[in-house]
């Protein structure tokens, strides 16, 4: 179970996840060796999941990105398993969702420009199994992305 | 643009994978010496390719069993519309992205709520009342996986 300096902790990395253990117990107002044992805890627990560092696509030319919505032939029971297979390997899919709603798998993919963007999305896109209806938004701008909860 | 060779593409792999690693251990992974990899390392950041981390939580652990993200069409377009918007919704705490599209909605929203009784406020009380919000889809989220990209 979670605590008050757990929750405090949490909200202070999210706030800023490249804090060192020192900073962060700072302004958490614990010790360092409070903040390091409970962070291990955290992560042992599996509360944080993953702490990874974030790449910046655009800096390494890749322009474009979109959010490809698909509706899967739900006849087929291994539908689900055999899309998610398959675009697993296609490399420029950085992220895969599966939702409950109208929509039921999305994919973020993206490109160095539009017309590498045509070319995986006619070769790899399109031959992926079991789709249904596709949609495409094209991603303008990051207004906001953060973890932060309201803890 | 920054080019990449290969041993900068497999120090991407392994701290896009774990963000904690220090230039050592990632060094001793690629058989480079501790300074080799730090001097990499930070040409990837000074570059603005490595952009700092990102933590992911188990969020169910912390009471947000919801995670929702919406498809908003705005009812009036225009300039302002866009930026009356975008300020009102950027100050909702269970707004976690805000992403300016194109194509069937204007914006897609990430919202996190304690459960689906919970998300329904959030829904009524501070989207629906945002200014100019038109037509609303949510879809619940079940599952989500990031993948390492384009990297060799």
């Amino acid at each position: 179970m979670l605590d008050d300096t757990d929750r405090r902790l949490l909200r202070h990395l999210l706030g800023d996840p490249s804090l060192g253990a020192a900073a962060l117990a700072d302004l958490a107002g614990v010790t360092p060796a409070t903040c390091w044992r409970r962070l291990e805890r955290l992560r042992a627990s599996g509360v944080i999941r993953r702490d990874a560092a974030v790449i910046n696509w655009r800096a390494l030319g890749y322009e474009v990105e979109v959010s490809l919505r698909f509706t899967l032939d739900k006849t087929n029971p291994r539908a689900f398993d055999e899309f998610i297979a398959a675009a697993r390997e296609v490399p420029e899919v950085i992220g895969i969702e599966t939702f409950l709603g109208r929509v039921d798998v999305r994919l973020n993919v993206i490109a160095r420009d539009m017309a590498q963007y045509q070319d995986i999305y006619r070769r790899r896109i399109l031959a992926l199994p079991h789709i249904s209806e596709l949609e495409a938004l094209m991603l303008i701008a990051t207004i906001k992305d953060s973890e932060a909860l309201p803890l | 643009m920054i080019a990449l060779d290969d041993l900068d593409r497999q120090i991407l792999r392994r701290l896009s994978a774990d963000g904690t690693l220090s230039a050592g251990e990632v060094g001793r992974q690629l058989g480079l010496s501790q300074p080799a990899a730090w001097r990499r390392i930070k040409r990837l950041e000074e570059a603005g390719v490595l952009a700092g981390r990102r933590i992911d939580l188990d969020r169910a652990a912390l009471g947000f069993g919801v995670t929702v993200f919406l498809g908003v069409k705005l009812a009036t377009k225009g300039r302002v519309s866009l930026e009356d918007f975008e300020r009102a919704v950027m100050a909702i705490p269970e707004v976690q992205v805000v992403q300016h599209v194109l194509g069937l909605f204007d914006y897609r929203l990430r919202v996190v709520a304690r459960d689906i009784a919970d998300f329904e406020r959030v829904l009524r009380r501070r989207i629906m009342t945002l200014p100019g919000v038109g037509q609303v889809e949510a879809n619940v989220l079940l599952t989500e996986e990031r993948r390492p990209g384009p990297l060799g």
